[in-house]
């Protein structure tokens, strides 16, 4: 019933994807941690004059004619015609997440045809479905945003997915029970693995946002300090750090990691956006579930734990929404919820199948 | 040109006229004074802030119904916790936190939540239903200070740049107003010297053009929300008329004495019935199934991969004139029957075994066994409560009680059956017969698939043998009595539901769908254009914009907007033009 040499290929496709996303991980981490100060992009650099301005005090008018070059105009090095060794490493990574993602595709679709049946039919095709979602989201946003340094933070939850789906979740090619037999299975998991794997970019990016801030605090506060203290020190005898703006700013850019990562601007519309996106799909899949249920159960909702963690979830990116449009909540504070949220998505996908046992037990592990 | 974008950066920028406050308030008294304080609480509960609240106070206390078992859940289950856990047990149990979902504290949040709702959208609707009637907001006097700000200077008319900028806003709802500039300000001052020379008198014409678009994504917000409370209302209605009923009955046999059927008229005819708050089961609409057969398919590892029952069943007259309509039923696959569903849920196999008594009589039971593992290892009790030729004060010294373990393919590995394949290849019976007073008459209910063990440590229920059996063996007590393991067949549980606002359910969530993708995908933006023609054949134009939902991304569409303003704009937007140059480098990255 099930062709053994296709599910052969399947499980290969799958450790290549793996080996491919592991490779793009230390290369982005290795661009990451060299790219200290790094070369903001256009907007950034742009955001990050407009808020020197306004702390302080003047309006930016910002005369977008005599702006910098963008930022990619500028990466490479111009006097020796070579790229910097970190950024040939960031590039690399982009390519071997492409070839990665392009055999895990091919894993995934050899799997379905190993089978005979849609490949999201127990956890650890569904984590493989929710990694390439993911990637995918990822690729998408690199393509239109140029958002490189993210890709560390995204392939880190990879990784680790993909690593736990294939060592600890790992079920042989094979038919599903009956209760699986519906075209509601293809409708309902389809939908959440593909919200799920984007979900997971917006909790990256939440992640993220997060972590500017605090630095941009941390970053505004010494800038200060510095103010006060080296005042009278012309600029040129303090560190330049690469593309930001000279003085007093360089010394934390100078000590953090973090300043290579895109603006708060950036990082919050990538949080959003792709919230928005997944969003709206995840309100089908649990309307699909529900449908399902009342196929299946004899009731639309019962509150079985994994649908009421389903609905904690929705009722987090609800509120995450809903502070991203009230005074006084945006920010920090709704990157927050949205964390929440993601955390709430990924304790539902792992602790309740795993643990709690309920309806939902199709994990494929007993 | 210069533009601006800070879109980000600034908190909060509304251009909404500001609530009028609130008048100044005059001690009058108390009754007035309790008005206040009411209308004061009730603008806190309406304000977004107090919804996000409560939003998340839904969602932390939901977590406990995912966390902790629920009685509604899992019974026995719940049971062990509250037993295993002394002290927070029955605390817990107390505060509701084992009915969740039933709870007043988690009711009283989502009617305060509802409630915010309703305050929130009602007003909401009345402003959005004003602003459709009339036209977009007149521009603003200092279009500079916008989030989105742009000025560029082009060649022709006033009106001919105005043309070309409505002509770029199709789609937009716009409106075109003639400003009078205040006199002697500098708008008047400046053209009025630069006259003479432009020959023919151009008198000095300010314009502005008002544009709004994305009315679409108020509409979709509303209709989401109200779905939100359709929704609540059906299910609550569901909650209210509608029921649950479940019973397990063997697929034939019946000739061995198996239960193989059913009919709802009454709750009684359910192993457990779930009734709504408003259903006292005096009138369900009756229907009768019989299960003739059932089939289960396996895979070599011993994954089912189908089940199917073979059914029959009467509604209605039918029930009167004797009709069957035959069909059959699988999982995943309901059968409506007159509004109501009958589902298959599970199933497993019913042991039969005969009872030869010393007299000579013989009893016969198929009892469904209870599945233990994904193999159908079954664990059970058959009762013969009326032991046959005993004078009835000495029957509950007779009582005979077969428990123990059915495998349809058993193997016997250390003394202990289980089962290896879930299909019957091979059954057998691990059992222990007991004798003596089952303990039935004091009224407790007990296990239909268990024995009362305190009746066997208080020795009034004595193990009389142990043994396997293949089909057709029997084994022999010491009074004579034998049990005979004659077969099995298998059941089916079924479950009846019925709820009445099944439909609206749907309904709501669709239209919630929807409302929330029209709402997440439509933008509002509101653009501004001042056109000021210094009467030589020069109009200097200030463009403003706002995005009054996720301001972040207007910048490019704003850039195109403004270029609306420019001559001989191409079909790409954001190139070259005359006058001005609008679009930095690396515009197509910006979005
Ligand atoms: C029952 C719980 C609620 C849920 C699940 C919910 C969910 C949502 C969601 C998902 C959105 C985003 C869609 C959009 O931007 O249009 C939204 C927007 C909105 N909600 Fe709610 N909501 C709830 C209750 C409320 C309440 C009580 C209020 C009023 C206080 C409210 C006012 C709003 C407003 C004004 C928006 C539009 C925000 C904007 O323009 O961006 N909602 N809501």
């Amino acid at each position: 019933m099930v062709n053994e040499s296709l599910a052969h290929l399947s499980d290969l496709a799958f450790e290549c994807a793996l080996a491919g996303y592991i490779v793009a991980l230390v290369c982005f981490g290795i661009e990451f941690a060299a790219h200290r100060g790094g070369v903001p992009t256009e907007q950034e650099q742009r955001s990050a004059e407009l808020r020197a301005s306004r702390r302080s005090g003047g309006v930016a008018v910002l005369d977008r004619g005599a702006a910098t070059p963008p930022a990619i105009g500028r990466v490479t090095d111009d006097r020796r015609g070579t790229a910097p060794m970190w950024l040939r490493f960031g590039r690399a990574g982009v390519v071997v997440t492409v070839v990665g993602f392009a055999a895990h595709l091919l894993s995934l679709v050899t799997r379905g045809l190993a089978a005979h049946r849609v490949p999201w039919g127990n956890m650890y095709e569904f984590s493989a479905m929710i990694c390439a979602a993911a990637v995918a989201g990822f690729l998408f946003v690199l393509l239109r945003w140029r958002t490189r340094t993210v890709g560390f933070f995204v392939m880190i939850p990879v990784v680790i997915l993909m690593y736990v789906a294939q060592s600890v979740l790992y079920a042989a090619a094979g038919t599903l029970v009956p209760a699986l037999h519906s075209s509601w299975l293809v409708i309902h998991v389809l939908a959440v693995s593909l919200s799920s794997g984007v979900l997971m970019l917006s909790g990256v990016a939440s992640v993220l946002y997060l972590l500017r801030s605090r630095y941009e605090r941390k970053l505004a506060a010494e800038r200060e300090w510095a103010e006060h203290h080296l005042h009278g020190v012309p600029d040129a005898a303090l560190p330049d750090a690469a593309g930001t703006p000279g003085g007093p700013e360089a010394l934390v850019t100078q000590r953090s990691r973090l300043a290579a990562l895109p603006s708060l601007a950036t990082l919050d519309r990538l949080a959003y956006r792709s919230a928005i996106v997944a969003f709206p799909v995840f309100t089908f899949a649990v309307i699909a579930g529900a449908m399902w249920a009342n196929v299946a159960w004899g009731r639309y909702w019962g509150w079985d734990p994994k649908e009421t963690c389903a609905f904690v979830t929705w009722v987090c990116y609800a509120a995450y929404l809903h502070a991203r449009s009230t005074a006084g909540w945006r920010g920090t504070r709704a990157a927050w919820i949205s964390v929440l949220g993601f955390v709430s998505m990924i304790f539902n996908l792992f602790v309740i199948n795993l643990v709690v046992s309920g309806l939902h037990s199709y994990a494929g592990l007993n | 040109m210069t533009v601006r974008d800070e879109t980000h950066l600034s908190a909060d920028t509304t251009l909404e006229p500001a609530t009028a406050p609130p008048p100044p308030g005059r001690r009058r008294g108390v009754l007035p004074g309790v008005l206040a304080g009411a209308r004061n609480i009730w603008r806190q509960l309406t304000s977004m802030r107090v919804a996000l609240i409560l939003l998340f106070l839904l969602a932390l206390a939901s977590l406990p119904g995912a966390l902790l078992p629920q009685w509604t859940q899992n019974q026995a289950k719940t049971a062990q916790w509250v037993l295993d856990h002394p002290f927070w047990g029955p605390l817990l149990d107390r505060l509701g936190f084992f009915g969740v979902f039933g709870s007043p504290w988690y009711a009283a949040i989502y009617l305060l939540l509802f409630t915010s709702l309703v305050g929130c959208l009602l007003p909401r609707t009345w402003e959005f239903v004003g602003q459709w009637r009339q036209p977009p907001v007149a521009t603003p006097r200092n279009l500079g200070r916008l989030p989105h700000h742009a000025e560029l200077s082009v060649d022709g008319t006033v009106d001919e740049v105005t043309d070309r900028v409505l002509h770029g806003l199709r789609g937009w709802r716009t409106a075109r107003r003639v400003e009078v500039p205040p006199a002697g300000g500098p708008a008047a001052a400046a053209p009025a010297t630069s006259v003479p020379v432009a020959g023919p008198a151009t008198p000095v014409s300010v314009v502005t053009v008002s544009a709004e678009k994305g009315y679409l994504r108020e509409i979709g917000n509303l209709v989401f929300h109200l779905s939100l409370l359709g929704l609540l209302v059906a299910v609550a209605v569901g909650k209210l008329f509608g029921y649950e009923g479940s019973i397990i009955v063997n697929a034939g046999g019946a000739d061995s004495g198996a239960v193989t059927g059913f009919c709802s008229s009454s709750p009684a005819s359910y192993d457990s019935f779930r009734p709504g708050l408003a259903v006292d089961g005096t009138d369900l609409s009756p229907f009768c199934v019989q299960v003739d057969g059932f089939t289960a398919q396996y895979s070599d590892t011993g994954q089912a991969t189908a089940f199917l029952a073979s059914i029959r069943y009467q509604t209605g007259q039918d029930v009167a004139s004797g009709r069957w309509q035959s069909t059959s039923l699988a999982v995943n696959d309901p059968l409506g029957i007159d509004g109501q569903r009958l589902y298959l849920l599970g199933h497993g196999y019913s042991p039969t075994f005969s009872v030869r008594f010393p007299d000579g009589q013989v009893q016969r039971r198929t009892q469904p066994f209870q599945p233990q593992d994904s193999m159908f290892t079954s664990q059970g009790a058959v009762k013969f409560t009326d032991p046959p030729g005993y004078p009835a004060d000495r029957i509950t010294e007779h009582q005979l009680a077969i428990t123990g373990i059915f495998a349809p393919t058993a193997v016997v590995h250390g003394g202990i059956m289980t089962s290896s394949y879930p299909a019957a290849t091979d059954p057998g019976v691990a059992i222990d017969v007991y004798q003596g007073d089952l303990g039935m008459e004091d009224g407790a209910s007990q296990s239909v698939f268990a024995i009362d063990q305190d009746q066997v440590s208080s020795g009034k229920l004595v193990r009389k043998a142990r043994t396997n059996l293949a089909p057709h063996e029997s084994t022999t007590l010491p009074d004579g009595t034998t049990v005979t393991f004659d077969g099995y067949v298998e059941w089916v549980s079924l479950q009846t539901s019925y709820d009445p606002a099944q439909g609206w359910a749907l309904v709501f969530a669709v239209l919630l769908l929807v409302g929330l993708m029209v709402s997440l995908l439509i933008k509002r933006r509101r653009v501004w254009y001042r056109l000021r023609g210094d009467g030589l054949g020069h109009v200097s134009v200030q463009v403003g914009g706002l995005a009054r939902t996720d301001q972040a991304g207007y910048g490019g569409e704003f850039e195109r907007l403004a270029a609306l303003a420019a001559p001989d704009t191409g079909p790409a937007p954001g190139g070259r033009r005359g006058g001005a140059r609008a679009g930095g480098p690396g515009r197509g990255r910006g979005r």
